[in-house]
């Protein structure tokens, strides 16, 4: 059996596509907060995949620093989002996000 | 321009009085009034005490010390630091400033003693001194110029100081304004001076300005100079914007001493004086100047003679004494004018105290019909004020006399007849001063309070400045001020200074005659004169005219035109036409904003698609 | 070995995405999501970046995801109920625009890369803990120490959020 062909980089950044586009789709189809706060979390990881594959590319290590900063930003980012989908769940007694549409007018 | 001299921390004289007026006018009510005397009249006290450290540090102060203390203003060509600099004509402002300013604060204890707001007194009063301070010690034209309004700003606030009365409240809004006139045109000629100098600092102006050949005809310069002139007309009460002066009148008298005498209603002076290499070069403009203040002396001075508040007649005898200044400036005496700057700051201020003591002993009383006879009942009060009477008046040897001979001297060997009419204004100044002597502290007793002494804090100053009143002659001004001002060549004509001390003579001996010996005889050449008498009197109906032909005509005006058409008609129907057409728009595109976090999202899904596809398009993204 | 690698754990994180995705239940969705995470770290490994597949163990799929589980259970969130009313832009353009975003990206990706650069194991070696390290406390020192400021203030804003409501 032949070795395989090696994976092109293409490979890696559409794939970093479809996981953000995902990512996208999951934000405009669900209701429910926590799960959209999820793709949020699903789209950073797909940038991430992309800034490890051009550090890869450029052969920098610049491109991991960036993906550190962005855990740390999702991870801040996290504790306050979370506690506000709390209070909010306190407020209202509920998570689906087309209730939560005071915002208007 | 290297001072030899190492810092002298001159910033320390303003910043004096600055901090007593920040612990008065914010602790002011707290502290008491002992504790509010003792940081008003300390501080400016210690700021006089650090001018005469300072001065004897730096004598003899050939050339200006300057100290830069960092960037002002700092754009493109503008470059504004905030400089200070003292040089001989700086530091006889500044002894006369923090000098006389200290010895009105100690008055000022005393006279103010009864009254309500008595810490905000004291802190307005430092808070003039502090920008009067920076008026004088500034190195450049801005600088000066933050101190001009400063004091203008204090002398609306302390003429408006009983301003429970309209009438306080309406003389200060009138200085305000007919000041702002002034300002407009020192701020022109600010605009002139940088346009063509290319900077607002004293020693770059000066230098450029002496490498210029005088003007022959009416030039730039002449135009710098007669703005600053206007600046000047407004701030020290020259024709035609010195109606602001004898209103302001309604200040406490200590106030009316300090600024609207001694010290503020000179900084014109001063600020001429010191653009005097700009003046120098502009033969038309100096003209002016001569004409504003030999006019401005005779009109004042004919005014005063007529008048019966006791204040108002001094009034007039600053404005008349203020022309004389500027007489001085426009003949190329600079050195005399500011000489009479010095001796005026001390018998004016003295003048003024007294006037305050008499209406201190009088509880209110300022009408001179309503005394006399006050001679032998506050005798401390008399004698002093009789010190500034043979200073003002021009006789020998005192203070007046050696300023007025200078200026007429100057004024014999520009014009010969403008020594002439100052000769008659000068017997003029002794009328009315010797007029207001006399009905005050001769005669009998015409009022019905009953008069006191007043206390030594008030008698004290007003010794002091009698000595100087008495002495100033014998400061030598001119001489000192020799650096800055090179000396007129002028013979020391005998013959001249003999008829001028002979009107002042003259006048004084009238006086006696029509208001000690026969004390009826002026108001029957008062009927006599009838129209022209009451024209006098009613100091020319300018104040009418200046009404009829520009305050009616701008307040009505303003009401029909600007505020009920164009404010109301154009500005208004914009404003609000505007905020119709946000409401319009505002009412379309509020529909996007649906409250649903969902469709938000997708309008920046769809953003960023457009995005990304106008990259594609344009083929851009290639790493 | 790294391609097959690479096909196994990119399907395992697709199929995840889309399980994340479509799933009502969020308990499904933060599980598939941590599938997702955990392959991708795999692929990090093989495209040199050690650290950074560590920390996306840690604290991508370990710590935040724990969080995420913690309050779906604090708050027993159920199932979604079925669509009532939603967004007319995203319910009538939504999939349109997905799948219109999938195809301008791809194109771009396909148009900027060629297809023979290609990805070999071992080829990248500035991904050590080391390598990081050294750039995260020498280049990148002052944004570092910004970003300690940005969590301190994370955890006060979450602090105070979720205090005064808990009574």
């Amino acid at each position: 059996m032949p070795p395989p062909p090696p994976v092109p980089l293409v490979a890696y950044l559409t794939l970093s596509a479809i996981l953000f586009v995902l990512g996208v789709a999951g934000f405009l189809i669900r209701k429910n907060l926590i799960t959209m706060f999820m793709s949020i979390e699903l789209m950073l990881n797909a940038v991430n995949l992309s800034f490890v594959s051009f550090s890869y590319h450029l052969k920098q290590t610049d491109g991991h620093l960036f993906t550190f900063f962005v855990m740390v930003v999702a991870a801040a980012e996290a504790a306050v989002g979370l506690a506000i989908i709390l209070t909010v769940f306190k407020n209202r007694a509920t998570l689906m996000v087309d209730e939560v549409d005071s915002l208007k007018l | 321009m290297h001072s030899l001299h190492s810092s002298q921390s001159l910033w320390l004289i303003p910043v004096l009085p600055l901090l007593g007026f920040l612990i008065n006018g914010l602790l002011g009510k707290r502290l008491g009034k002992g504790a509010v005397s003792l940081v008003a009249v300390g501080t400016v006290a210690a700021s006089f005490a650090w001018v005469l450290k300072c001065i004897s540090a730096l004598m003899p102060l050939e050339h200006s010390h300057i100290e830069t203390y960092g960037t002002w203003i700092a754009s493109g060509a503008l470059n504004i630091p905030v400089e200070l600099a003292i040089d001989r004509l700086t530091a006889v402002m500044l002894l006369v400033v923090t000098g006389i300013g200290s010895l009105i604060h100690i008055y000022a204890t005393g006279y103010m003693s009864h009254e309500e707001g008595y810490e905000r007194f004291f802190a307005y009063l430092n808070l003039f001194m502090f920008f009067m301070l920076t008026l004088v010690l500034a190195n450049n034209y801005l600088l000066l110029f933050v101190g001009w309004e400063g004091v203008g700003l204090c002398s609306y606030l302390l003429i408006g100081f009983y301003y429970l009365k309209l009438s306080a409240t309406n003389a200060g809004n009138k200085a305000f304004i007919v000041n702002r006139i002034g300002d407009f045109g020192f701020s022109l000629a600010m605009f002139l001076i940088f346009v063509h100098f290319g900077s607002l600092s004293f020693p770059a102006v000066f230098e450029k300005a002496k490498a210029l050949s005088p003007e022959s005809g009416f030039g730039w310069l002449t135009a710098i100079c007669l703005l600053l002139l206007v600046g000047a007309t407004g701030k020290s009460a020259q024709v035609p914007l010195y109606v602001w002066l004898p209103d302001a009148m309604e200040g406490p008298t200590p106030v009316s001493a300090l600024i609207h005498a001694a010290t503020m209603v000179t900084a014109g002076v001063y600020m001429v004086a010191r653009s005097a290499a700009l003046f120098v070069n502009a033969p038309i403009a100096m003209e002016v100047v001569a004409y504003v203040g030999l006019i401005t002396a005779v009109l004042a001075a004919t005014i005063g003679i007529t008048q019966f508040d006791i204040k108002k007649v001094f009034a007039y005898s600053t404005v008349s004494q203020l022309g004389y200044m500027f007489l001085a400036l426009g003949c190329g005496a600079f050195s005399a004018g500011i000489f009479h700057v010095v001796t005026h700051a001390f018998f004016k201020a003295l003048l003024f105290l007294g006037a305050g003591s008499v209406i201190h002993a009088l509880e209110g009383e300022q009408d001179i019909r309503h005394m006399g006879g006050l001679r032998s009942k506050i005798p401390v009060t008399f004698l002093t004020l009789a010190c500034a009477w043979v200073a003002i008046a021009g006789v020998p040897p005192f203070s007046g006399f050696h300023s007025k001979d200078e200026i007429l001297l100057a004024a014999h060997h520009h014009h010969p007849w403008m020594y002439w009419v100052g000769v008659i204004t000068a017997g003029m100044t002794a009328f009315y001063v010797s007029r207001c002597m006399f009905m005050t502290f001769f005669g009998e007793y015409r009022g019905h309070h009953h008069p006191h002494e007043s206390p030594w804090v008030m008698t004290g100053p007003l010794a002091v400045l009698a000595v100087l009143s008495l002495a100033g002659g014998y400061t030598h001004i001119p001489q000192f001020l020799e650096p800055v001002f090179p000396l007129k060549g002028g013979e020391h004509d005998s013959t001249l200074v003999a008829i001028s001390v002979a009107a002042g003579l003259a006048g004084i001996a009238l006086a006696w005659f029509l208001y000690v010996l026969s004390p009826e005889t002026p108001k029957s050449i008062a009927s006599a004169l009838g129209g022209l008498y009451r024209a006098v009197y009613n100091k020319y109906y300018v104040d009418e005219v200046y009404y009829g032909t520009i305050v009616h005509p701008l307040v009505d005006g303003s009401k029909s035109i600007l505020w009920k058409g164009l404010d109301a008609g154009i500005v208004d129907g914009a404003v609000n036409g505007a905020g119709t057409l946000a409401r319009m728009i505002g009412g379309i595109t509020r529909r996007f904003q649906t409250g649903n976090i969902r469709s938000y999202a997708a309008w920046v899904v769809l953003g960023s698609l457009l995005v990304l596809a106008a990259m594609t398009a344009m083929g851009g993204s290639s790493l | 070995m790294d391609p097959i690698l690479f096909a196994i754990f990119a399907g395992i994180a697709v199929v995840c995405g889309i399980v994340m995705v479509t799933q009502r239940h969020p308990i499904a969705s933060a599980l598939s999501l941590i599938g997702v995470m955990g392959s991708l770290a795999v692929l990090y490994l093989l495209l040199g970046a050690e650290f950074i597949a560590a920390a996306q163990v840690i604290v991508y799929a370990g710590a935040i995801m724990v969080l995420f589980l913690f309050v779906i259970m604090l708050l027993n969130a159920g199932a979604e109920p079925k669509p009532l009313r939603s967004s007319y832009l995203a319910g009538f353009l939504g999939v349109p625009m997905v799948l219109a975003l999938m195809g301008l990206l791809g194109y771009l990706v396909k148009r900027s890369f060629p297809l023979d650069v290609t990805v070999r194991f071992g080829d990248f070696t500035g991904g050590s803990a080391k390598a990081v390290g050294d750039a995260l406390f020498r280049k990148y020192l002052l944004p570092f120490e910004v970003t300690s400021v940005l969590v301190l203030i994370a955890i006060l804003g979450a602090v105070v959020l979720a205090r005064k409501e808990m009574d």
